[in-house]
């Protein structure tokens, strides 16, 4: 049971650092991932379901997700539409799509079909508990994730990026246009948020359009969780580990509700508004401890 | 160098918050110029800054880099060889990251690409420019930019920009924001290194004694128009007062009424 809490910790974790780059590095608010998340889940599902290699679906599906941030990017960019609405837009499109991915059906199941998490399982019998293979697996898939985006930020261009959700003057007055940087950006918040809906669809052993519902929430949560719990701090591994934390934090919370909530009467479908409530408690607790004046600022104040 | 030919401004057009903020504007800079601009609150001195970044697009006319006509190129391509700096001393340095990230980010101008630049020579080198500032922060390279005074960050921006090495600078009143110590001490570094490096600058001020102090060249602006240009000898031999007459001579306006509006300070 215990690992289960943290499998999905780890998987909604890689969605997490891809919000956690929009909303916090770009500082730009992004609702495509609404629609990403299952575009990555779809595409995931029906690649597999062509007799797709595993890992080169998941690869369609980054690139899937990569390609529907960059749109939002340039629809903010070049008709000057604010982001939350071109986010919007995209997401909406993107239920279309989403639809005609999945073979003009709202769900796909999987159930029975191989995938990248039964190659594994059957690989590391042996070698690993049963009951802990996929939490080892995505533990290693959600520390790797995280070490390549910090690999990136410390880049010359990751660096730049990191200024543009601070400063975009400055990053105009050193010759960038910080319409490219948004592009990559987003596309690249995105490319992690289908990969983790790529994950989700294994795990779950489906692909849904309405599996994206309420992520952008869920993922901003997590990204509080871990910037309120875990320490300040201006060093991009720091930075990711807390979303990563926070994302296993607020997952398992949820799952607790989801599986425990009877207790309390509560049913899986109050866990909306429990998500919702949890986020305006920490910007409450975030205004109180004025901890966003030395880290990063808090999206409420703007 | 630089030249701007007939260049107009105008805001809101056809309407009647219509605003000619620049008219007819010539002027040539040349190479290793260091011109002051002083002109009353609306004169048009950060709308011609803004017309040569790039921030604004003239409604009329042309500006030409090295008689290369870049009047419709975008600011993030002219900041390749403008370097600027704002009043706002947080404008010039991201306030969320390190000193040595944020002079990572300002040490070359262009597009940055998936290379890791950032290394211990770097941060020597760093280390070794930031010693020139005699602020003490070479030891503070690791602390977030949020945690130094608006002076210290002005003096960064300064040193960041001359690091890169732009053909020109505009520093749009770059010392108005702090207090009257720091003031002197980021306009001496100024000073110092404009003349160390033989930068191509513009200054704008609203302290006539400095205007009249540095560089070799003083442009005064009224009403979107440069209205007195002078140089080299003839601008050393200026004082407050005969810059006051001079003014009260061209725009026939009262003299109090002048003097609020050039501040003397």
């Amino acid at each position: 049971m215990i690992e289960g809490i943290f499998v999905e910790g780890l998987i909604y974790g890689i969605m997490v650092l891809g919000v956690f780059i929009s909303f916090r590095i770009l500082d730009f608010p992004d609702l495509t991932v609404d629609g990403s998340f299952p575009l990555g889940a779809a595409l995931m599902v029906q690649c597999l379901l062509m007799g797709m290699n595993g890992w080169l679906a998941l690869l369609v599906a980054f690139t899937g997700g990569v390609v529907a941030g960059m749109i939002t990017a340039v629809i903010h960019n070049h008709l000057k539409v604010p982001n939350l609405l071109a986010g919007i837009l995209t997401m909406t499109m993107l239920y279309s799509v989403n639809i005609r991915i999945l073979g003009n059906r709202a769900n796909v199941p999987i159930l029975k079909h191989e995938t990248l998490l039964t190659q594994v399982t059957d690989k590391l019998t042996g070698i690993v508990p049963d009951d802990y293979i996929l939490l080892v697996f995505f533990l290693v898939v959600a520390l790797a994730v995280k070490v390549l985006l910090d690999l990136f930020f410390r880049t010359d261009l990751g660096l730049t990026m990191g200024a543009m959700g601070n400063n975009e003057q400055m990053v105009i007055s050193q010759g960038v246009d910080p319409r490219t940087l948004k592009t990559v950006g987003v596309g690249l918040s995105n490319g992690l948020v289908a990969l983790s809906g790529a994950f989700a669809a294994q795990y779950l052993g489906f692909a849904d359009v309405g599996l994206g519902q309420g992520i952008i929430v869920s993922g901003l949560a997590s990204v509080m969780i871990g910037e309120f719990l875990v320490m300040k701090s201006n060093r991009i591994g720091v930075l990711t580990f807390c979303a990563l934390a926070g994302s296993i934090l607020f997952y398992a919370v949820m799952y607790l509700g989801r599986y425990y909530g009877y207790v309390i009467h509560m049913t899986p479908s109050d866990l909306n508004l429990i998500k919702g409530i949890l986020i305006i408690c920490l910007l409450i607790l975030t205004q109180f401890t004025k901890l966003k004046k030395i880290g990063i600022k808090a999206v409420a104040a703007k | 160098m630089i030249e701007l030919k007939n260049v107009s401004i105008v805001f809101n057009q056809g309407t009647v918050n219509e605003n000619q903020a620049l008219s007819n504007i010539n002027l040539k800079v040349k190479e290793g110029d260091f011109i002051t601009i002083i002109g009353s609150n609306g004169a048009g001195k950060s709308t011609l800054f803004n017309t040569i970044a790039g921030t604004y697009l003239p409604s009329r006319g042309e500006i030409l880099v090295n008689d290369r006509n870049v009047t419709r190129d975008p600011e993030y391509k002219r900041a390749q060889y403008i370097g600027r700096i704002f009043q706002n001393p947080t404008l010039g340095t991201a306030s969320n990251m390190s000193l040595e990230d944020n002079m990572m980010i300002t040490y070359k101008k262009g597009f940055k690409w998936l290379k890791r630049s950032l290394n211990n020579r770097m941060r020597e080198y760093f280390k070794t420019e930031l010693v020139q500032l005699r602020m003490g922060l070479e030891d503070r390279m690791k602390e977030n930019l949020v945690m130094f005074s608006g002076g210290q960050r002005q003096a960064i921006t300064l040193l960041m920009m001359v690091l890169s090495k732009p053909a020109l600078i505009l520093l749009d009143e770059h010392t108005a924001a702090l207090d009257p110590k720091n003031a002197e001490i980021i306009l001496e570094l100024t000073n110092k290194f404009i003349k160390e490096q033989k930068l191509t600058s513009m200054m704008i001020t609203h302290n006539m004694s400095h205007a009249i102090e540095f560089g070799n060249r003083l442009l005064m602006m009224d009403k979107g128009e440069i209205i007195f240009d002078i140089e080299g000898e003839a601008k050393k031999a200026l004082t407050v007062e005969k810059l006051i007459q001079k003014f009260h001579e061209l725009r026939h306006k009262s003299f109090e009424n002048d003097r609020t509006l050039l501040s003397e300070e």
